[in-house]
């Protein structure tokens, strides 16, 4: 039976719990994460981190998060009022969303009907979770235009187009994963990952744009040009205060979660156990898959806190180049390599061809990187000529001061 | 003079000067971007400090000493015999560039005599909501009776509680003092007294 058939026998009650259990592990997953990057990148630096609040300050952000609700909401007088408060809305909803085509374990009874834990099964499950993302921008853009601030909009308007930009990188590295697995479900995708490996390491390029893009698409460090704090205050948000400050602040963790569990799913194999511990997915009634699932969440989300921990922020028009002349080129490729592979293969090419196929491939590419080497390093090491000599007068260079005194008598003070 | 300065006697084309418009590309190193792996060093350096030791000092609990002259709360002595060293000559006042000193002198009576010679400081008041902890009115001060200690725990919730009297501000009464007012040591000239030649307080010096 296929995960769709023992969707469609949910009754409505079940729906309810699954669609609250998703809510709660999203919200107890941000509070978590919170306090899981602070430790974790607090360590990085050499520090503790939050450890006062509870045991190991388990319940900082708890803490922080009662501490914004009692704060008070301001709403700037240049504030477009509606469109101020329905922002933040619009971001922590389709955050939420995003969760409910994910697989989160394989078959399991729960209450005594037999089911698996994802709230639907849409046929086009993944092109669901990148509308929703896209409508998140609108979030983003609404806010920092609303606010009526000059930096807010500024943010507000990187974030977007950051967004966007890496959004068809994005989409661009699922197509493989598409043609791979043969559908756009989230659980017939997993399931055809273990018909052969899992596709992290089949499409590993696609992997790896899937990876970068991902960090853009949420607007973590080291892309997180959108609130800046040293040139845009905060970005979007600044102008935000108390409960919808705290509903972006939800929604930015729960979009790393999001992204992290569509990696999981896609590229991962989803809920189920690496290879070899295949008899695992039995324990618990099926439940252990959903360990499974979350090791691998928070293996990714370890890899956000790692790169926020090591890298520095991209300049703006770095970033750009390195979205649409880096990641979207090279995804373009990788899909033409792929699917010329697959229909090779699929009209009954033999091994040896299809491998031949993949090395000229792999010769051509190396061709190109060569000679774009090389002609990099031509550049580097063209010789200019000397400007010739002004017609005008010009005063002497000041060839003392450009000088650096390591005399004997040491020193050159005196 | 002119040949006798440093600055132009050196000749810049015969001493070993190094010209920086001329340095060779080799010594500058590679500029542009570094190799893949090179990059990726970034990544090993954080992942291994996650497993060093952190220099966090879990401060209220754990309150490690400060430097040695670390300038924290100011204090004002007294000499040996107990007597106070501040003279009431307000220059710590004058050198205070926060403007945090409020000092009030008053003459020395047979009756009350807080300090040896004519003057002693009537009110002494610190305000540590403006004292910047430069030390200046340390340096100031001519008889060392203005000194800074270590303390530096000095937050409080009102901002009375931040102006320091001068019973906050003076040192404890230690072995061989007597509170004063009272006469100064038999014998003994303020020169003394600022030579340190008082060593302790005297029998006669008790007040009945």
């Amino acid at each position: 039976m296929t995960t769709a058939e023992i969707l469609a026998n949910d009754p409505g009650w079940l729906i309810a719990v699954k669609g609250l259990f998703v809510f709660v592990v999203c919200v107890l997953l941000t509070l978590m994460s919170v306090w899981g990057e602070r430790r974790i990148v607090a360590r990085m630096q050499m520090r503790l981190g939050p450890n006062r609040v509870g045991k190991f300050g388990l319940v900082q952000a708890l803490a922080d998060g009662v501490k914004l609700a009692l704060k008070e909401d301001l709403i700037p007088a240049a504030a477009d009022k509606i469109v101020f408060v329905i922002a933040p809305i619009i971001s922590a909803t389709t955050a939420f969303m995003a969760f409910a085509v994910i697989p989160l374990t394989g078959p399991v009874n729960l209450f005594g009907q037999a089911t698996v834990m994802q709230l639907t099964d849409l046929p086009v499950g993944v092109l669901y979770v990148l509308a929703v993302a896209s409508v998140g921008v609108y979030g983003i853009v609404l806010a920092g235009w609303s606010s009526g601030s000059t930096y807010p909009l500024l943010g507000g308007l990187r974030s977007s187009a950051q967004v966007i930009s890496y959004e068809i990188a994005m989409g661009l590295s699922l197509v493989a994963v598409f043609i791979y697995s043969g559908s756009m479900s989230t659980s017939e995708i997993v399931a055809a990952q273990q018909d052969t490996w899992w596709y992290g390491l089949v499409l590993f390029p696609s992997f790896v744009i899937y990876a970068i893009s991902m960090v853009g698409e949420t607007n973590r460090a080291p892309f997180d040009l959108a609130e800046a704090e040293g040139e845009l205050v905060g970005g979007f948000h600044t102008e935000y205060s108390s409960l919808k400050f705290a509903l972006f602040f939800l929604a930015e963790y729960i979009n790393i979660i999001a992204v992290s569990a569509l990696a999981t799913t896609l590229f991962l194999g989803g809920y189920h156990a690496i290879p070899g511990l295949g008899f695992t997915e039995l324990w618990l009634g099926g439940w252990f898959t959903l360990i499974w699932f979350f090791l691998k969440v928070i293996l990714f989300f370890f890899i956000f806190v790692w790169l926020r921990g090591t890298l520095p922020r991209l300049r703006y028009d770095q970033f750009m180049q390195f979205g649409w002349k880096v990641l979207i080129p090279a995804s373009l490729i990788w899909i033409l390599v792929v699917a010329t592979l697959r229909v090779i293969s699929q009209n009954g090419a033999s091994r040896p061809a299809t491998f031949a196929f993949a090395g000229v491939v792999v010769l051509i590419v190396m061709a190109i990187s060569t000679g774009f080497d090389r002609s990099k390093q031509k550049r580097m090491n063209q010789t200019y000529p000397e400007a010739s000599a002004p017609s005008f007068p010009v005063p002497s260079l000041p060839i003392n001061s450009t000088t650096i005194n390591v005399s004997e008598r040491g020193g050159d003070r005196g | 003079m002119a040949d006798n300065n440093d600055f132009n006697a050196v000749e810049p084309h015969l001493s070993k000067d190094m010209d920086i418009t001329n340095v060779p590309v080799e010594k500058i190193g590679h500029t542009g971007p570094k190799g893949f792996f090179t990059q990726l060093q970034g990544f090993w350096v954080t992942f291994a400090t996650m497993f060093k030791k952190v220099n966090t000092v879990q401060y209220p609990e754990v309150k490690e000493p400060t430097a040695e002259r670390f300038h924290g709360r100011h204090q004002l002595n007294r000499h040996e015999d107990g007597l106070e060293k501040c003279i009431g000559c307000e220059l710590c006042a004058w050198a205070c560039p926060a403007d945090a000193i409020y000092v009030e002198g008053a003459d020395n009576t047979p009756d009350n005599q807080m300090s040896p010679g004519e003057r002693y400081g009537k009110v002494y008041q610190i305000n540590y909501l403006r004292c910047v902890f430069c030390g200046l009115c340390i340096e100031a001060c001519p008889t060392r009776a203005l000194t800074m200690t270590n303390e530096y725990e000095l937050a409080d919730s009102t901002r009375g509680k931040l102006i320091f009297e001068k019973d906050d501000l003076l040192g404890p009464l230690r072995a061989g003092m007597l509170a004063p007012p009272h006469p100064m040591y038999p014998d003994m000239t303020d020169t003394n007294y600022y030579n340190g030649d008082v060593k302790s307080s005297h029998p006669s010096q008790e007040q009945k």
